[in-house]
C-alpha cells in the first residue's frame, strides 16, 4: 500500500464466515437470556454488605467532607490553618477564633464542594483528625449556594470517613 | 352504486383504518423492542421507567418528537427537505395494505345499518343516520384480509417498494450537507443493486406458483410444501437483499452512524426525523411479512388443513399465526443487527453484483429447467414429489454456494486486495 499502512495477515483460508456468523448469533442469543448486570440506581444503592445487584464503595473513597466532633459535641478543629494552606483547589475558608481559656476554634469553617477536587490532603494534613473526606457520593442540591458546607453541616454528616491510601499497606488489606 | 359495491368500499375502509393503526402502533412498539433486545444482548435491561416494563416509552418518545424544534438548515432546499420524509413514509405504509394478514373472512350482511341498530341505546339513531347517509349497504362472500387483494401483488411490492429510496435520496440531496449527500447516494446505489437481487429471488417463487398474487402464492404453499424448502437459495437471497433494502445492519451504509453521523437524516429533527424512523420500521414489517408470505406459507398453519376452509375462527387463528411468524422475522432483523458488524462499501457492492445477482440468475435458469424436466419429461404430477426434487437440488446447490462463499474468495479482505496486483503478475 502506497502510504505504508500496516496490513495484518488474515488467515482467510482457515476462516469460515458462515460458521463465525452462526457462532456470533448463538452468543448474542445466549447472552440475551442471561441475568442482567445494570444496577437500578435509585432503588439499588451501594451497600456495605454486597447484596444482589448491589456493590460497595471502597473504604478509600474520597467523597463529601465530614467534620468530627468530640464528646461534648464541639468540633475537633483547632483552627491551625493547615487545611486551607494545603488545599490545591483553595476551597476551604477558615477564620480562626479564640475563647476565654485560650483555646483556638474556627469562627467560620466553610468548604465549597464545587471547587473541591477531593484529593483528601485536608484529611491527611489535619493534626487533630478533625476534617475528613467521607465514603459518600450523593450530594446533589437545587442551588449553587447549598454546595458551600458550613461547620454545622460538616459536623452533622454521619457517613463513614475515608481511610485514604496507606503507603505501608499498599493493597488495602 | 349497488349495495354490494358500497359494502366493499365500507369494509375496505374499515380494513384500511385497522391495518394503518396497527402498523403505526406496532412500529412504535418495535422501536421499544429494538432497544430492549439490544439491551438484553448487552447485559443491560433497556428502557423500563416509563410505564410497566417501559411499555409507554414509545408514547413518551412520540410526545418528545412532536414537541421538539423543527430545524431547517439555511442552505437546504426547503420544499424537497420537507417533502422527503413524506416520500419515504408513504410507500413504506402503502406496502402493508396488500399483504394478506389472515385467511379470508366469510361475510354475509344484508344491511350494515340494521347491524348498527343492534348497538345498545344509540343504535336506533345510528341506524337512521346510516340509512339516511348511505342507504342499503350489504356484503356477501369471502372478504380478503388484505386491505387491497391485488391480482398483481408481488409486482406491486417490487414497484412501490423501490420508490421508497426516492425519499431517502432526496433527503440526502436537499439537506445540502456532505454527510447527508453521501448517505443518500449510498442509499440509491444500494437500493438499485439489491432491487435486482431481490426481484431475481422472487422469480422462482412466481415460476413455481404460476401467478403473482399473494393469494395463489399462499395456496400453492398449502398444497405442497412451504417454499423455504424447495427454494432455499431463493429464500436466502431474498432475506439478504431484504436486509439491504431496509437499510438494516449489516447493510446500514446509508446511515452508518460511525462514518456519516446519521447519513441521510443528519439534518432532520423532531417529527421529520421520526417519519424516516417509522418508514424504516414499517419497511422491516413489510419485508418480514413478505418473507413469511413468499417462503413460509403466509398465514398457513402448518400440518393441519382446518385453516383452509373459511371461517371466523380460522381467520382469527391464522391471523395469530401470521403475527407470530412476522414477529419472529422482526426479531431476527434485530438479532442480526446487534450481532454483525457493518460491511465495507465495496464489499456491499461486490456482494450485490458479483454474488447475489449471478447466483440469482443461474438459480432462476436452473429452477426453470428442473420444473420443466419434472413436469414435461418425467411427467411428475404430484406436487410433493416435485417439491422433494427441488429440495434435493437446493441442498446440493446451497452446499456448493456456501462452500465457495465461505472461503472468502468472492468478498475479498484487505490483505487480498493489497496483494492482488503482485499475485496476478506472478501468475
Amino acid at each position: 500500500m502506497a502510504i505504508g499502512v500496516k496490513v495484518l495477515k488474515r488467515p482467510t483460508r482457515n476462516v469460515s464466515y458462515v460458521r463465525a456468523t452462526l457462532k456470533g448469533m448463538a452468543i448474542t442469543f445466549r447472552k440475551m437470556l442471561e441475568p442482567k448486570v445494570t444496577m437500578q440506581y435509585p432503588e439499588e444503592k451501594s451497600a456495605p454488605e454486597p447484596e444482589r445487584g448491589a456493590w460497595t464503595l471502597s473504604p478509600r473513597w474520597r467523597g463529601t467532607h465530614r467534620m468530627l466532633t468530640d464528646e461534648q459535641g464541639r468540633s475537633k478543629c483547632v483552627a491551625c490553618g493547615l487545611c486551607p494552606q494545603i488545599c490545591p483547589a483553595n476551597c476551604i475558608k477558615l477564620v480562626p477564633g479564640e475563647d476565654e481559656s485560650g483555646n483556638r476554634y474556627p469562627l467560620i469553617y466553610e468548604i465549597d464542594e464545587f471547587r473541591c477536587v477531593f484529593c483528601g490532603y485536608c484529611q491527611e494534613v489535619c493534626p487533630e483528625e478533625a476534617i475528613h473526606v467521607g465514603v459518600h457520593y450523593e450530594n446533589a442540591e437545587y442551588s449553587r449556594e447549598r454546595f458551600v458546607y458550613d461547620l454545622e453541616r460538616l459536623s452533622a454528616q454521619t457517613h463513614p470517613v475515608s481511610t485514604l491510601w496507606d503507603p505501608t499497606d499498599r493493597k488495602g488489606e | 352504486m349497488s349495495p354490494e359495491l358500497k359494502g366493499l368500499i365500507l369494509l375496505s375502509l374499515i380494513k384500511l383504518i385497522v391495518v394503518f393503526t396497527i402498523t403505526l402502533i406496532g412500529v412504535a412498539l418495535l422501536t421499544l423492542m429494538e432497544r430492549k433486545v439490544s439491551a438484553w444482548m448487552q447485559y443491560r435491561r433497556g428502557p423500563n421507567r416509563v410505564g410497566f416494563a417501559g411499555l409507554l416509552q414509545p408514547a413518551a418518545d412520540g410526545v418528545k418528537n412532536i414537541l421538539k424544534e423543527e430545524t431547517l438548515p439555511g442552505t437546504a432546499n426547503r420544499g424537497l427537505f420537507v417533502l422527503a420524509p413524506t416520500l419515504a413514509f408513504i410507500p413504506a405504509l402503502t406496502l402493508g395494505s396488500i399483504i394478506p394478514w389472515a385467511s379470508p373472512l366469510p361475510v354475509s350482511v344484508d344491511d350494515f345499518g340494521d347491524a348498527l341498530g343492534r348497538i345498545w341505546l344509540i343504535g336506533g339513531a345510528l341506524r337512521a343516520a346510516f340509512h339516511a347517509l348511505f342507504g342499503q349497504v350489504s356484503y356477501h362472500g369471502l372478504l380478503s384480509m388484505a386491505v387491497a387483494d391485488l391480482p398483481i401483488g408481488m409486482l406491486f411490492v417490487l414497484a412501490v417498494g423501490s420508490t421508497g429510496v426516492y425519499g431517502i435520496a432526496l433527503a440526502g440531496w436537499s439537506s445540502n450537507s456532505k454527510y447527508s449527500l453521501l448517505g443518500g447516494l449510498r442509499a440509491s446505489a444500494q437500493m438499485v443493486s439489491y432491487e435486482v437481487a431481490m426481484a431475481l429471488a422472487v422469480v422462482p417463487v412466481l415460476m413455481l406458483t404460476g401467478d403473482v398474487s399473494f393469494g395463489s402464492i399462499i395456496k400453492a404453499q398449502q398444497n405442497g410444501w412451504w417454499f423455504i424448502f424447495p427454494l432455499f437459495l431463493a429464500f436466502h437471497n431474498f432475506l439478504v437483499s431484504g436486509f439491504a433494502e431496509t437499510n438494516r445492519l449489516p447493510f446500514d451504509l446509508p446511515e452508518a452512524e460511525s462514518e456519516l453521523i446519521a447519513g441521510y437524516h443528519t439534518e432532520y429533527s423532531a417529527m421529520k426525523f421520526s417519519m424516516f424512523f417509522i418508514a424504516e420500521y414499517a419497511n422491516m414489517v413489510t419485508v418480514s411479512a413478505m418473507v413469511v408470505t413468499l417462503f413460509l406459507g403466509g398465514w398457513d398453519i402448518p400440518f393441519i388443513h382446518w385453516d383452509e376452509t373459511p371461517g371466523v375462527w380460522q381467520t382469527v387463528a391464522t391471523g395469530g399465526v401470521m403475527f407470530l411468524k412476522t414477529f419472529f422475522w422482526l426479531f431476527f432483523f434485530m438479532w442480526v443487527r446487534w450481532t454483525l458488524p457493518r460491511f465495507r462499501y465495496d464489499q456491499l457492492m461486490a456482494l450485490g453484483w458479483k454474488v447475489l445477482m449471478p447466483i440469482g440468475l443461474a438459480y432462476v435458469m436452473l429452477i426453470a429447467i428442473v420444473i420443466y424436466l419434472t413436469e414435461n419429461v418425467f411427467a411428475v404430477s404430484s406436487g410433493v414429489v416435485k417439491m422433494a426434487l427441488l429440495l434435493l437440488v437446493n441442498v446440493v446447490l446451497s452446499w456448493i454456494v456456501f462452500m465457495v462463499l465461505d472461503r472468502g474468495l468472492l468478498i475479498t479482505g484487505t490483505r487480498q486486495r493489497a496483494a492482488l496486483p503482485t499475485t496476478s503478475r506472478a501468475a
